[in-house]
């Protein structure tokens, strides 16, 4: 009997799933620089957001809170603004972990995958890593238009550092649920749309745009809890940005708080829903 | 020897489609096993289980003695699976793939790294290592398909339909590489629509059908089942075959049968090119003149007729 011994790796202190994850974020990221084109749009999409509602909207949303008695000034809707468009960004990219495993799964590639002795958690780990890796170039270009509209951070570099890490969660943990949904796509192509379709009524649902206090009262309250108004809320007040008027319910007295245990409960329903799916997924 | 994988009444249904219908295989170490079959036969549902990525409805098989529902990381420590369908990465180089996969195996990174300039250079990727696989050819990307499969020295290889969309030349160089593995010692369980691949590699045969083995045996084997070796002979005249026919009588193993409008004469024989000999000094003491004599042995084509009532490589 011949059983070749091939030298393996010693288990490295992160441990194999953390090692795995990063194996797969290196793959995913260099593609991400190998297609640049979809780098590209998927920056230009929330660069457009900014100059639309800055530009077409701007002047027509008062933001309750403001000083009224001050001159009307497009600069405060743009302060206002730009923390919503973060949100919403970092929203979608989920879309960016459901539409990369449909891929996957379609190109047969998670077959090979699922064929190997690793963990099983490794390939999601590394396309959430990865997915929301990028995101953080997407928010850097995305401050910097910003900062040539006239939004300012006005809070100091701390409570600055402690919104980019906050959306950065974000970004991870809506990638986990981007991520489950893949795992159920029949093709790229229905991925495309599956992936968005649900982020239009989330985002829109929120703060992200329009205050709250602008919406029917029924809505109000599924605003309220919405973890997105929370996190664009948390966002606004650590960049020292105009909050609108800010809601009774809990989250909105408490956004930082509640936007993080939002992500550690979204992680832990969708992370090991998505890990069992996968553990199912095949081609076609 | 031992069998080293062993598939014991496998049952896999989708919905209302029965894939397998109680499949049974045993595959001894270090052969080429040939599991045939049309479109649809459930040749990939039968891999995809022995690969652990599908767990079948009923029955129970084991690879390198692990079961593959129970121990399916034990399992995936022994095998390489190459698919249907080329899975490997579109934007990183060959090499950067061969890296992602020997990593992923958890294999020594110096290792990693020798075992994949090796791969390349056997599988004649070496000048193309370093290019994204846009610029590859569909061949190219089998073979660094099939690089990536071995890149841990697997003793059981799983090749599903290796080399449907190669062109011949390719083809004939998986053919090649394939001999080269078993030579070292690998299993291999191949799986082909394609006749003559099967005849050419596998030592073993398995001819499924509907999720069913409708036949087992080697190439000769099952041959012989079918009917052995036909001669041929066409014969220059309509009154010259009445004579070949009494001459090829005592050499024939059944019934000579003749076709007078093409002067032609069919006798089942025996003995392989020795009766082709005999034939034709029993025709010449005749004085029979011979146009064209040929000792024909079925294909497996003639086989999977016989046995289905289909042809192999129709469309389900
Ligand atoms: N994931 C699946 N969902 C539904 N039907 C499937 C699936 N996989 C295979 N089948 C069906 O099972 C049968 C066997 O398929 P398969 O194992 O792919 O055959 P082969 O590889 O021999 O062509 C076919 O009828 C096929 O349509
Ligand atoms: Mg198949």
């Amino acid at each position: 009997m011949s059983t070749p011994t091939v030298p393996m790796r010693r288990r490295p202190i992160i441990g194999w799933g953390l090692h795995d994850g990063l194996v797969v974020a290196r793959r995913n990221l260099i593609q991400t620089i190998r297609v640049p084109e979809l780098l590209f749009f998927s920056i230009v999409q929330p660069v457009i957001f900014v100059l639309l509602f800055a530009f077409v909207f701007g002047g027509a949303i008062p933001i309750p809170g403001a000083d009224p008695s001050a001159a009307p000034d497009a600069s405060i809707y743009r302060q206002y603004l730009m923390p919503g468009i973060f949100g919403q960004t970092v929203a979608f990219a989920s879309a960016a972990s459901t539409v990369g495993l449909a891929e996957d799964m379609h190109r047969g590639i998670i077959d090979r995958f699922r064929s190997l002795p690793m963990a099983s958690g490794g390939v999601l780990l590394g396309r959430t890593f990865a997915d929301a890796t990028r995101q953080i170039l997407v928010l850097t270009v995305l401050s910097i238009t910003g900062l040539l509209i006239g939004w300012r951070i006005n809070n100091g570099i701390v409570d600055a550092i402690y919104a980019y890490l906050l959306l950065l969660l974000f970004a991870y943990t809506v990638s986990w649920v981007g991520s489950w949904i893949g795992l159920y796509m029949p093709n790229p192509e229905t991925a495309q749309t599956a992936g968005l379709v649900w982020l239009f009524p989330l985002t829109f649902l929120s703060n992200a745009f329009v205050p709250i206090t602008a919406m029917p009262t029924w809505l109000q309250p599924i605003a309220q809890w919405n973890p997105i108004s929370s996190l664009v809320l948390a966002t606004r007040e650590l960049f020292g940005n105009p909050t609108g008027t800010i809601g009774e319910a809990w989250p909105q007295q408490h956004p930082f708080a509640y936007t993080i245990i939002s992500c550690v409960v979204l992680i832990a329903i969708f992370a090991p829903l998505a890990v069992r799916r996968y553990r199912r997924a095949t081609a076609r | 020897m031992s069998d080293i994988i062993v598939a014991v009444g496998l049952v896999k249904k989708f919905g209302d489609v029965v894939a397998l219908d109680g499949l049974d295989l045993r595959v001894p170490e270090g052969t080429v096993y040939g599991l045939l079959g049309p479109n649809g036969a459930g040749k990939t549902t039968c891999v995809r289980i022995l690969t652990t990525l599908l767990k079948p409805d009923a029955g129970a098989a084991t690879v390198a003695g692990f079961d593959v529902v129970k121990r399916p990381n034990a399992v995936r420590r022994v095998i390489g699976l190459t698919g249907q369908y080329a899975a490997v990465d579109e934007y990183l180089s060959g090499r950067e793939n061969l890296r992602m996969f020997g990593d992923l195996y958890h294999l020594a990174p110096g290792y990693v790294k020798e075992r994949s300039q090796e791969l390349l250079e056997r599988f004649d990727l070496a000048d193309a290592a370093d290019r994204s696989l846009r610029t590859y050819s569909g061949g190219m990307r089998r073979r660094l398909d099939l690089a990536a499969s071995l890149i841990a020295k697997p003793r059981i290889l799983f090749l599903d339909e290796p080399t449907t969309g190669l062109d011949p030349r390719s083809r004939i160089g998986l053919w090649e590489v394939i001999k080269d593995l078993v030579a070292d010692g690998t299993t291999v369980l191949l799986t082909t629509q394609y006749l003559d691949e099967a005849d050419q590699l596998a030592e073993d045969i398995v001819v499924i059908d509907h999720g069913r083995v409708i036949a087992h045996g080697t190439s000769d084997a099952l041959k012989d089942q079918v009917g052995g070796d036909r001669l041929e002979v066409i014969v220059d005249g309509r009154e010259a075959v009445v004579t070949a026919v009494e001459a090829l009588r005592p050499l024939a193993t059944g019934e000579v049968l003749a076709e007078v409008a093409d002067h032609r004469v069919v006798a089942p024989v025996s003995g392989g090119s020795t009766v082709l000999v005999d034939a034709i000094r029993a025709l010449d003491a005749a004085g029979v003149r011979v146009e064209d004599v040929a000792l024909r042995r079925p294909t497996l084509d003639d086989v999977f007729l016989s046995l289905t009532g289909h042809a192999a490589e129709e469309e389900s």
